[in-house]
C-alpha cells in the first residue's frame, strides 16, 4: 500500500495482521469519509486473505485512538434520507468488520469516542492502556445526536442495558479501570505492553474463550431480574424513560430515540435494531435541537483557540495567583486556581479562620475525587499544599495576578488596587470579581490602569464554566490574553466583555427576572412562574434563581443597572419589601421558598412571601406567555449588548448566556434563538408586548433595523 | 535557573582566586519559621513529623518568596523516626510544590536534630557544593510508630520463609496472647537503659538543685515566653497552622505556654520520675509535643545578589559527646567552650544565650557547670571556667520548657528566635546550645550584623 494511505497494513510472522490507521497532519483520528472508505476496501481484502490468523487495529498517533466521527459529514447531509444513509453506510462496514472470520482486536490508546468505540464495539475484543489519556464513550447525546453506528444495539449487548443506558443517555466518558469493569474492554495494560496483549487477546478469541459472568455476583443478579426477562426489562425501561423525561421536560428528543433504539433491538433483534437507529439518527441530525447543540460544541471549540484579543500581544506565564477575601468566591477561585489550573496560590483574608474556611472548602473538592479513587493521598495533599494563606501580603510580592473577591463596595474594591499596588510588583495583574462594578470605577484608584481587568465568576466557581472577562478601554491586552489563558487553565470557557454597567451576562439576566418579579406584582404565582422557565428549558426557575443569588444581591445590582440604562431596567419594587423584611434568600433560610425542611420533594413556596407584597397569586396566564415576556426581555438586550460592542461577537453571546445563565441549550443561544425564530417575529412580539405592558419591551433599533433588512445574527 | 545551579560543582580553574575569596563569604540565615508548637495529641492529632515538616517549608518557602528552582538541597531530621518514610527530607520536596530535582537527605542527632541539620547544610554551602538550602527538623508525638513485640516480629518473618503448614503452625504455636500486644516506642535509651527523666532527677539529686529552684526556672520560662507572646515578638517567626480537613480552629500559638503562670501552682504538683524522693514534675519538665522549624540557608554572597537582607550568619559550632550513663544532659557545658573557641571569643562576649531546657534541672545544672573552675578542671582539662552566665541574657524569652519540644525542632527554633532577638536588640552575637540523648551536646553562635 503507498505510503500518504490512513491505513498501514503488516501481516507477521504470527499470522496475525497489524492494522494501523492514521490521518496524517491531524491531531487526531477521526471517522471522516475518506476513513470509512479506505476501511471498508481493507476490509474486503483481508476477508479474502486466507493466510491470516487474526487481527489487530491499532492508531499511528500515540495517546490518541478514534476520537469520533467528523461532524462536518453531517452537516453535509441536506435531506433526512441523505442522513440515514450515513448510518447505514456506517453499520454496513461495521458488520462487514465484525463479520470477519478471524479474530479482530482493537488495541486502544487514548480517546475511543462516539463512530471510534462503535468501531471498537465492532471488533470481537478490546484491549485498552492504562494512560490518563485513554477514555471511552459514547457523547453523541450531549450533541443531540445518538451512536448512529450501531452503539446503540452493540453496547447493550456487550455490558448489559443499565450499563449501556447510563454510558448512552449522559454521554460520560469511563476510564479504563472502569471499562475493564463493565466489561468494555478485557484488559487493561500499561502502553509497553498493549500489543502483547492485543495479541494474546486474539489467540483466546481464535481458541474461543469467551468471558462469562457469574449470576451470584451483585451485577450478575441485577442483569438476571431486571435484564434477561420481558418483564425485568419493561421495569428498567420504563424508570429509564421517567427519569429522562424528567432532565429533559421533553425539550431535548435524543435520549428518548436512544431508550427506542435499544428497546428496539433486545425486544425484536439486532436488525430492527439497526433500522430504528438509522432512522432515528437520521431524524436527530435533522432536528433543530441537534444543530443548536452542534453550534455551541463549535463555538466553545472556537474559542478554545481564542486568545481573547485582536492584537498579536502573548499572555504571560502565571505561576502564581494571589486571591483576597476567602468567602464563597475567592474559595472557588483558589480552588480552580490551584487544582484545576495547577497553580501556588497565595490566600488572603482578614483572619485566620477565614483561610481555613477557604482551606476547607478546596479541600472538600478534593477529598470527594480522592474517595472515588480518581488522585492517590500524596497527590490530594499535594494539591493542597499549593494553596497557602496569610491574613497579611507576606508570599504576595511574587504574585503575578492577584484576583480580588472582597464584598461589593466600591471603597474597599479602590483600598484593594492600592494595596496590591503596593505590596505586589509592577508587573502584577489586578483581577477583580465584582458582579455590578464597573471596572473603569474601580480602575481610577490604579497606578497602573493597564493592569486592571474584571473577571467575572460564576457560584459555584468549581461548576459553573464560565468565565466573564472584563476589558477596559485602559486594559493592555497582554493582560486581557493573560486572563484568557489562564481561564482555560482553570476549565472555564472564556469570553471577552467591554466594560460597562452589568457587562454581558447580568446585563441581559437582569430584565429577565425583573420581568419575572413584574408577573409576580401582577399575581401571578412563584411555582408557576419557576415552572414555565424550567419547562422552556432553564435549569431553574428566576425565583428559585433570586433565592439562591440572594435577594440582597440582586437588589444591590438592579439600581446600579436602572442608573445606567434608565426606565426599562427598572426593578419592580416588591423587592425592597423582601430586604425590609429580612429575606435574603437561601443563604439565610428565608426568600420566596422555605427552607430548611428536610423532606424529599420540590420546595414548598413560602405563602407568607405573598400577604407581604400585598398580592393574590390568583392571576392565570400561559406558561408559554410567562417564558415569552422573560425571554424576549432578555433577547432584545443581548442585542443592545452586541450593538454596543459589549460583546464581540453574537458567539460570545451565546456562549455567555448557555454557559453563564443557562440559556436553552437547545436553543443554541440568545442569538440563534432570533435567528431560529425570525428577527422580524421578534420585533413584532416585542411590539405587541409594547403596546400591552409598556416602554421596556420596545425593540432595540438594531433588531428594528435587522427586520428591515432581513438580515441573521449568523450566516 | 536550575540548570545554572546545580551545574555549580565543576568550577573553572581561571576562577581559583575566587575560591579563597569565598571563604570569606559567611553562610547566611535568609529566614526561618515554625509551626506553633503544640501538646501531645492536641491541635496536630493524627498528623505526622513528615507533614508538620511539609507544612513548614511550604510556608517558609512561600513567605521568603523564594524560588523553588534555586533550591538545591533539604537537610531534615526526625527524631521518632516513621518506618514507613525514614527520609523525611526528601519526603518534604517530593510532597510540596517543590521542584523535584532538590536534593534531599535526613539526619538524626536525637534533641539536637535541627542543629545538625543546619551545620550539615552550612558544612555544604562553606564548601560550595551547594549555595541555597533549606535546614529544619520536625517530630510528632501523637503519631509515632507502634510496633508488634520482638517475639511477634520474629515470628512473622520466619512465617514469609516457611513453606508447609507444620512448619507455619510449629513457629505460631510458641506465640502467647500477650506477645500480640502492640508495643509503644521505647522511652528508655538503648544501650543504659536509663530514661531521659532519670538521668535529669540524678543530675539534680547529685547537685543538690532544689525543687523550689527548678520550679522558679520552670515559671520564669513560661513567664518570659508569655511576654514574648503578647509583645508580638514570635508572631513574624511562628506561622499559623492549618490542618486536615480544616475544619478545627487554626492554630497560631504554642497550646502549651502559660499565659497566667504563677509560682504556687508549680509547687501543688506530684514528682514524676521518682516518686519518693524526686524533684522533677511535669511542670518543670518540657512535655511531650508536635511541631517543625526549618530555616533557609544561603551563602552570603548569593543571600545578597538575590537581593535577600539575612536575618543573620553561622559564626561557629561545635558539637561534643560525654558520658552517658549519668551527668548524660551535660552537652551545652561540653560543646559551648568548643564553639567559643572556633569563634576566637569568650562568654562575656556573647549578647544572649539560649539554652535548650530539657528539664529545669538539667539547666540549671549547666548552669551551675559554666560557672565552675572545678568543673571545667575535671571535665574540660582546663584552668578557667567556661564563665558566669549572666542571667539578663538567658533565655530572655523563655525556653523548651514553656515552648514544648519537638525533638527534631528545638534547635531551629532556638536559632531562629535568638536571630530575631538579636536584631531587635540592633545586631550582636548569641549562643544555642542543647544537650541530647546519649550524651551529646551541641552549640551554635550567630552573630546579627
Amino acid at each position: 500500500m503507498a505510503k500518504d494511505n490512513i491505513f498501514q497494513f503488516e501481516l507477521q510472522d504470527d499470522g496475525i495482521a497489524l492494522i494501523t490507521f492514521d490521518l496524517i497532519g491531524e491531531a487526531q483520528n477521526v471517522l471522516k469519509q475518506e476513513f470509512i472508505d479506505e476501511a471498508e476496501n481493507l476490509i474486503d481484502e483481508v476477508a479474502s486473505q486466507k493466510d491470516i490468523q487474526g487481527i489487530i487495529f491499532r492508531s499511528g498517533k500515540p495517546k490518541s485512538f478514534i476520537a469520533g466521527a467528523d461532524i462536518n459529514m453531517l452537516n453535509a447531509a441536506n435531506t433526512i434520507e441523505e442522513a440515514e444513509q450515513i448510518s447505514r453506510n456506517g453499520h454496513a462496514i461495521f458488520n462487514k468488520l465484525e463479520g470477519l472470520k478471524v479474530p479482530v482486536v482493537a488495541a486502544i490508546d487514548g480517546a475511543c469516542l462516539g463512530g471510534g468505540l462503535e468501531f471498537a464495539l465492532a471488533c470481537h475484543g478490546r484491549v485498552c492502556t492504562d494512560s490518563k489519556a485513554t477514555k471511552l464513550g459514547l457523547p453523541e447525546v450531549q450533541l443531540g445526536l445518538l451512536p448512529g453506528g450501531g452503539g446503540t444495539q452493540r453496547l447493550p449487548k456487550l455490558i448489559g442495558i443499565a450499563a449501556s443506558l447510563d454510558m448512552m443517555l449522559t454521554g460520560k466518558q469511563v476510564f479504563p479501570k472502569q471499562a475493564l469493569k463493565s466489561g468494555l474492554v478485557d484488559e487493561v495494560v500499561p502502553s509497553a505492553n498493549l500489543m502483547k496483549a492485543a495479541r494474546k487477546r486474539v489467540k483466546q478469541l481464535r481458541k474461543g474463550v469467551k468471558k462469562k459472568q457469574s449470576y451470584f455476583s451483585l451485577k450478575g443478579l441485577q442483569k438476571l431480574a431486571l435484564e434477561e426477562n420481558p418483564l425485568g426489562r419493561n421495569v428498567l425501561f420504563d424508570q429509564a424513560k421517567k427519569q429522562l423525561l424528567k432532565k429533559t421536560k421533553g425539550n431535548y428528543p435524543a435520549p428518548e430515540k436512544i431508550l427506542e433504539c435499544v428497546e428496539k433491538g433486545v425486544s425484536q433483534g439486532k436488525d430492527a435494531g439497526y433500522a430504528v437507529e438509522a432512522k432515528n439518527f437520521a431524524e436527530l441530525v435533522m432536528s433543530s435541537e441537534a444543530k443548536a447543540l452542534i453550534s455551541i460544541f463549535f463555538a466553545t471549540t472556537e474559542l478554545k483557540k481564542d486568545t481573547g484579543i485582536d492584537s498579536d500581544a502573548e499572555a504571560v506565564q502565571v505561576d502564581k495567583v494571589g486571591v483576597l477575601g476567602g468567602g464563597l468566591m475567592g474559595s472557588g477561585i483558589a480552588y480552580v486556581s490551584a487544582d484545576k489550573a495547577g497553580k501556588m496560590v497565595r490566600l488572603k483574608d482578614i483572619n485566620a479562620e477565614g483561610i481555613s474556611k477557604a482551606l476547607n472548602y478546596s479541600w472538600k473538592l478534593i477529598s470527594k475525587k480522592l474517595k472515588r479513587r480518581f488522585i492517590s493521598d500524596a497527590d490530594a495533599k499535594k494539591t493542597m499544599a499549593r494553596l497557602t494563606g496569610s491574613v497579611d501580603y507576606s508570599g504576595f510580592h511574587d504574585c503575578d495576578m492577584v484576583i480580588e473577591a472582597v464584598f461589593e463596595k466600591l471603597e474597599l474594591k479602590h483600598q484593594m488596587v492600592e494595596e496590591v499596588e503596593a505590596n505586589c510588583s509592577d508587573r502584577t495583574i489586578f483581577a477583580t470579581n465584582t458582579s455590578s462594578i464597573p471596572i473603569t470605577d474601580i480602575a481610577k484608584a490604579a497606578k497602573r490602569p493597564g493592569q486592571v481587568v474584571g473577571l467575572h465568576y460564576f457560584s459555584p466557581v468549581e461548576k459553573m464554566p464560565l468565565l466573564e472577562i472584563i476589558n477596559t478601554p485602559q486594559t493592555e491586552d497582554w493582560v486581557v490574553a493573560t486572563c484568557v489563558e489562564l481561564g482555560k487553565r482553570q476549565g472555564k470557557t472564556p469570553i471577552v466583555v467591554n466594560d460597562g454597567a452589568g457587562f454581558y451576562v447580568n446585563r441581559i439576566l437582569a430584565p429577565y427576572m425583573n420581568e419575572a418579579g413584574h408577573m409576580l406584582s401582577e399575581g401571578i404565582a412563584v411555582e408557576k412562574l419557576d415552572k414555565a422557565l424550567v419547562k422552556a428549558g432553564f435549569p431553574i426557575g428566576p425565583i428559585t434563581l433570586l433565592d439562591q443569588v440572594g435577594i440582597d444581591v440582586a437588589t444591590k445590582v438592579a439600581p446600579i443597572l436602572e442608573g445606567a440604562f434608565g426606565e426599562r431596567m427598572a426593578p419592580p419594587k416588591l423587592f425592597e419589601k423582601l430586604i425590609g423584611d429580612g429575606r435574603l434568600g437561601k443563604k439565610n433560610g428565608k426568600g420566596f421558598y422555605k427552607y430548611g425542611s428536610k423532606k424529599k420533594g420540590p420546595k414548598e413556596v413560602d405563602e407568607s412571601v405573598y400577604q407581604l407584597l400585598g398580592i393574590e397569586p390568583t392571576q392565570s396566564i400561559a406558561a408559554d406567555e410567562i417564558a415569552e415576556r422573560s425571554i424576549l426581555m432578555m433577547l432584545n438586550e443581548a442585542a443592545r449588548c452586541l450593538d454596543e460592542g459589549i460583546i464581540r461577537n453574537a458567539r460570545d453571546g451565546d456562549v455567555g448566556a448557555i454557559f453563564g445563565i443557562g440559556f436553552p441549550p437547545f436553543q443554541g443561544g440568545p442569538f440563534r434563538y432570533m435567528d431560529k425564530l425570525g428577527i422580524d417575529k421578534v420585533v413584532e412580539r416585542l411590539e405587541h408586548y409594547q403596546e400591552q405592558l409598556g416602554e421596556r419591551f420596545a425593540p432595540t433599533k438594531k433588531l428594528v433595523t435587522m427586520a428591515q433588512q432581513k438580515d441573521t445574527f449568523y450566516n | 535557573m536550575s540548570a545554572e545551579s546545580t551545574a555549580k560543582p565543576n568550577k573553572a580553574p581561571a576562577k581559583k582566586p575566587a575560591a579563597r575569596k569565598a571563604k570569606q563569604d559567611r553562610v547566611a540565615i535568609v529566614s526561618g519559621l515554625r509551626t506553633p508548637f503544640a501538646k501531645q495529641s492536641s491541635h496536630y492529632r493524627g498528623i505526622n513529623a513528615i507533614e508538620l515538616g511539609k507544612m513548614v517549608v511550604n510556608e517558609l518557602i512561600t513567605k521568603t518568596e523564594l524560588d523553588p528552582m534555586l533550591i538545591e538541597r533539604v537537610v531534615f531530621g526526625q527524631v521518632v523516626i516513621l518506618p514507613e518514610a525514614p527520609n523525611i527530607a526528601r519526603e518534604i520536596v517530593l510532597g510540596t510544590p517543590m521542584n523535584v530535582r532538590t536534593d534531599g537527605y535526613s539526619v538524626s542527632r536525637a534533641c539536637a536534630t535541627s542543629f545538625q541539620s543546619i551545620a550539615s547544610l552550612a558544612e555544604s554551602i562553606m564548601l560550595g557544593d551547594v549555595s541555597v538550602g533549606i535546614a529544619g527538623g520536625a517530630d510528632s508525638s501523637s503519631v509515632v510508630p507502634i510496633g508488634v513485640s520482638k517475639k511477634l516480629s520474629l515470628a512473622l518473618v520466619d512465617l514469609q520463609k516457611a513453606k508447609t503448614f507444620g512448619q507455619k503452625m510449629s513457629i505460631l504455636k510458641n506465640l502467647r496472647p500477650k506477645d500480640l500486644l502492640p508495643v509503644p516506642p521505647a522511652i528508655k535509651e538503648y544501650s543504659t537503659g536509663l530514661s531521659m527523666g532519670q538521668n535529669a532527677e540524678q543530675m539534680a539529686r547529685d547537685r543538690g538543685i532544689t525543687r523550689e529552684e527548678q520550679d522558679a526556672l520552670a515559671h520564669r520560662s513560661h513567664t518570659l515566653a508569655a511576654q514574648a507572646w503578647e509583645a508580638g515578638k514570635l508572631d513574624d517567626e511562628v506561622m499559623t497552622a492549618h490542618v486536615l480537613p480544616y475544619t478545627k480552629e487554626p492554630l497560631s500559638r504554642d497550646n502549651i505556654v502559660r499565659f497566667n503562670s504563677s509560682l504556687e501552682g508549680y509547687a501543688k504538683l506530684r514528682p514524676a520520675f521518682d516518686r519518693k524522693y524526686g524533684t522533677l514534675t511535669a511542670a518543670n519538665s518540657t512535655p511531650l509535643s508536635d511541631g517543625a522549624a526549618a530555616v533557609v540557608l544561603m551563602s552570603e554572597s548569593k543571600a545578597k545578589a538575590l537581593g535577600y537582607e539575612p536575618l543573620g550568619y553561622i559564626k561557629s559550632y561545635a558539637f561534643s559527646a560525654n558520658q552517658a550513663d549519668h551527668d548524660m544532659l551535660m552537652g551545652p557545658s561540653y560543646s559551648t567552650p568548643l564553639a567559643l573557641k572556633k569563634a576566637k571569643m569568650k562568654l562575656k562576649d556573647l549578647d544572649l544565650i539560649d539554652m535548650h531546657e530539657a528539664f529545669a534541672a538539667q539547666a540549671l545544672s549547666n548552669v551551675q557547670a559554666f560557672g565552675s573552675t572545678q568543673w571545667a578542671k575535671e571535665n574540660l582539662g582546663q584552668r578557667t571556667k567556661i564563665g558566669d552566665i549572666d542571667m539578663d541574657k538567658f533565655n530572655v524569652n523563655g525556653g523548651s520548657i514553656a515552648y514544648g519540644h519537638p525533638f527534631a525542632a528545638t534547635g531551629a527554633r532556638m536559632i531562629t528566635q535568638t536571630l530575631n532577638e538579636l536584631k531587635r536588640r540592633g545586631g550582636g552575637v548569641g549562643l544555642t546550645t542543647a544537650c541530647a540523648a546519649g550524651g551529646l551536646g551541641a552549640a551554635m553562635i550567630v552573630e546579627v550584623d
